[in-house]
C-alpha cells in the first residue's frame, strides 16, 4: 500500500520544464504573511520547507493506520510495518545503497555521527590514532570526535581551509598517516556551502585502508548523491532539509562495517531474543533501531524522496545554481557587503558581512520585511574563527525560491543600511 | 511592531559613538560575556571605592543592541553605589521582559530607550548581556557569563 499516491502532476512533472510559481503552490507555509509581507524563506540550509504531498504523506498514517511496526499479527501493525519498510527500501534507492540492511532511521544528521563515532570508533581506537575531520565541519562533525577521542586517548586532526573555503587537499594528504582510523568529511558546507570534491580524499583515504564518514546533511536535498559511486563508508543525512520531517534521518553504512559494530542503544526491537542469562541482537538494521522507531516521520520523509525525484535532483541542482548566481552577482551591488565562501563550486547558500552592520541585526530587520534567513555562527565556530567573524548573515535557497525573492533580499538589505548605517 | 521601536535614534547613536568604549587597565573587577547565539562578546571593567562604581568600560564586539546596552549601561551606572546598580539592574530585567513592566522611566533615563527590546523576544539577551556581565564583575564570578 501507498502512504500517499503521487499526484498525477508529480507523475507529470519529470517532462515539462519547472515550473517554480506551480511548485510554490504546493508548499503552504510559501503563502503566509510575516510582519505584513510576503514570507520570503531564504533559510533552508538550517531547514527546509514541506509540500503538502509530505504533510498529507503523515497525516494519511496517522489518520488512516498507525499502529506499533514489527510486532503484531493484526492489520493496522502489517500495514505500519509495510509503510515503514517501505519508505527505508526509498531511502535505499535514494542514495542507492546494495541493501536496505545498510539504510538505517535515526532521528538525524547529528545522531547517525554519534552513533558510528561511539558504535565504530570507540571500541576500536587506541591512545595515539588519529580521526581527520576538517575546518569546515558543522559542530556535529565535530563534537562526537572529541567526545570519542576523550573516552579513548584518540587524537582529532584537522585539515585546514583556504581563504576561498576550500578543504586543502595538500594539507589532507600530508595529515594522513598509518595513525589515521577515520575521515570524517563534510559533503557540503552549512556555513559556506562549498561542495567539497569528496572523491578525491575517499580514494585516497581509501587506498590506505582508511574509512570514510561524509556528513551529507547539506548535500542529499540538493544533488544526487550514490553511496557505492562515492564509495564512502558512512552517510548521514537528515530529513528536515529535505522537505522531510524533523526527527528523522538517516544513516547509511557499508555492510560489513555495520555487522561488526555493536549496538548501540539497547531496547526493544533490536532484539531477537531477551533473557537474563543474555540477549540476542537482531540483524542489521533493526540492530541499531532500539524501541519504536519515528514511524511517520520515516514515512514522511520516503515521501519528501518521492516528491525531490519527481522533480529531479539534477533539476532541482541547476535550478539552485541559477539562484546562487543571480545572488551572487546582485549582492556584490550592495557598499560594504563581502562573501564569505568563494569556492568556484557550491551549494546555493551565501554566506556574508556588511560593513558597520552586525548579522543579528541585519537578520532582526530583514525579517521585518518579511524575509528570514540565518544569523550567527551556523553551528560552525571553527569556520567563523578562521575568518576573524564573530557571525555571519547566511541566505541559502532552495528549488521553491525565485530570482525575485533574492531582489527582496538585496532591497531589505539596503532598508538596513539605511536604518543602521 | 515597528522597527523604530527596536533602533531608536538613542540605540543607533550609542551603536556608532559608543560611550566609555575602552579598557581599563587598573580596573577592581571585570567580567567577560558571551553570548553564543549571536557571537556577542563583551568585557565589562569596574573601579570601586568602597561600594561606590567610580568608572565603567566595556570593549568587545555585538550587534547594535548589545553595543548601545553596554555603552548606556557605562553611562548609567558611574557614579552609582553597588546596591544602586543591582537595583537598576532589576529595572532593566523588567523592562526587556515583561510587558506589564511598571519599571520607573525616570529612574532608568536614558536606559528606557531599550523598552522597545521586548518586542522582539530573540534579541532579549543581546540587551541584557552587558548587565549580567556587569553583576557577574560586581560579584567576582570567574567563569565567563553565557546567557545561554
Amino acid at each position: 500500500m501507498n502512504a500517499a499516491p503521487a499526484s498525477a502532476t508529480m507523475q507529470a512533472r519529470a517532462s515539462r520544464p519547472l515550473d517554480v510559481e506551480a511548485l510554490r503552490r504546493e508548499f503552504p507555509v510559501l503563502s503566509r504573511q510575516v510582519n505584513g509581507r510576503p514570507l520570503c524563506y531564504l533559510d533552508s540550509a538550517a531547514s527546509s520547507q514541506r509540500p503538502q504531498f509530505v504533510i498529507d504523506a503523515i497525516s494519511h498514517y496517522y489518520e488512516t493506520t498507525h499502529a506499533n511496526v514489527h510486532r503484531g499479527v493484526h492489520t493496522l501493525s502489517q500495514e505500519a510495518t509495510d509503510l515503514f519498510e517501505g519508505a527505508r527500501e526509498t531511502l535505499r534507492r535514494f542514495i542507492n545503497a546494495r541493501s536496505t540492511r545498510e539504510v538505517i532511521f535515526v532521528r538525524g544528521t547529528t545522531e547517525a555521527i554519534n552513533l558510528v563515532a561511539q558504535s565504530y570508533a570507540r571500541p576500536r581506537l587506541q591512545p595515539g590514532n588519529e580521526i581527520l575531520i576538517s575546518w569546515l565541519e558543522h559542530h556535529a562533525n565535530i563534537v562526537p570526535w572529541q567526545m570519542v577521542c576523550e573516552q579513548t586517548g584518540a587524537v582529532l586532526k584537522v585539515i585546514p581551509i583556504t581563504r576561498s573555503g576550500e578543504v586543502d587537499f595538500e594539507a589532507f594528504e600530508s595529515l594522513l598517516s598509518e595513525r589515521t582510523r577515520l575521515l570524517a568529511l563534510s559533503h557540503v558546507s552549512n556555513a559556506l556551502g562549498t561542495i567539497v570534491p569528496v572523491e578525491r580524499y575517499i580514494r585516497e583515504a581509501r587506498r590506505r585502508g582508511i574509512p570514510v564518514l561524509l556528513d551529507g546533511a547539506q548535500a542529499a536535498p540538493h544533488m544526487p548523491v550514490d553511496v557505492q559511486a562515492l564509495d564512502c563508508d558512512f552517510y548521514c543525512f537528515s530529513g528536515h532539509k529535505m522537505c522531510g520531517p524533523t526527527g528523522i534521518g538517516v544513516l547509511y553504512g557499508r555492510e560489513s562495517l555495520l555487522a561488526a559494530m555493536p549496538p548501540w542503544q539497547g531496547g526493544g526491537d533490536m532484539i531477537l531474543a531477551v533473557s537474563f542469562k543474555g540477549t540476542i541482537y537482531n540483524e542489521l538494521p533493526y540492530k541499531f533501531e532500539a524501541g519504536t522507531p519515528h514511524i511517520a516521520g520515516a514515512i514522511g520523509l520516503g515521501a519528501a524522496v518521492d516528491y525531490l525525484e519527481s522533480i529531479g535532483l539534477e533539476r532541482i541542482a541547476a535550478a539552485e545554481q541559477d539562484l546562487l548566481d543571480y545572488a551572487t552577482q546582485r549582492l556584490a551591488t550592495i557598499p560594504g557587503l563581502t562573501l564569505v565562501g568563494t569556492a568556484p563550486a557550491k551549494a546555493a547558500v551565501v554566506s556574508f558581512t556588511v560593513d558597520g552592520m552586525h548579522p543579528h541585526d541585519l537578520g532582526t530587520i530583514l525579517d521585518h520585511e518579511g524575509v528570514a534567513i540565518r544569523t550567527g555562527h551556523h553551528c560552525a565556530m571553527p569556520v567563523m574563527e578562521f575568518f576573524g567573524l564573530p557571525a555571519t548573515a547566511r541566505a541559502s535557497f532552495a528549488f521553491y525560491n525565485t530570482r525575485a525573492e533574492v531582489d527582496r533580499l538585496v532591497d531589505a538589505l539596503q532598508v538596513a543600511r539605511e536604518m543602521l548605517g | 511592531m515597528d522597527l523604530k521601536d527596536l533602533y531608536r535614534d538613542v540605540i543607533v547613536d550609542h551603536n556608532r559613538h559608543p560611550r566609555n568604549f575602552r579598557p581599563m587597565p587598573d580596573a577592581d573587577r571585570h567580567a567577560e560575556g558571551f553570548n553564543p547565539l549571536c557571537g556577542d562578546r563583551l568585557t565589562v571593567y569596574v573601579k570601586l571605592d568602597g561600594e561606590r562604581i567610580t568608572d565603567v568600560s566595556f570593549q568587545g564586539s555585538g550587534c547594535a543592541i548589545s553595543v548601545a546596552s553596554a555603552s548606556l549601561l557605562t553611562e548609567s551606572v558611574k557614579g552609582r553605589t553597588v546596591p544602586e546598580a543591582e537595583r537598576l539592574f532589576t529595572n532593566m530585567h523588567e523592562l526587556l521582559t515583561r510587558d506589564d513592566a511598571v519599571a520607573d522611566p525616570v529612574a532608568l533615563g536614558k536606559l528606557a530607550a531599550l523598552s522597545g527590546v521586548r518586542e522582539f523576544p530573540a534579541r532579549v539577551k543581546c540587551a541584557s548581556l552587558c548587565w549580567h556581565t556587569l553583576d557577574a564583575a560586581l560579584h567576582r564570578e570567574a567563569a565567563p557569563v553565557s546567557t545561554e
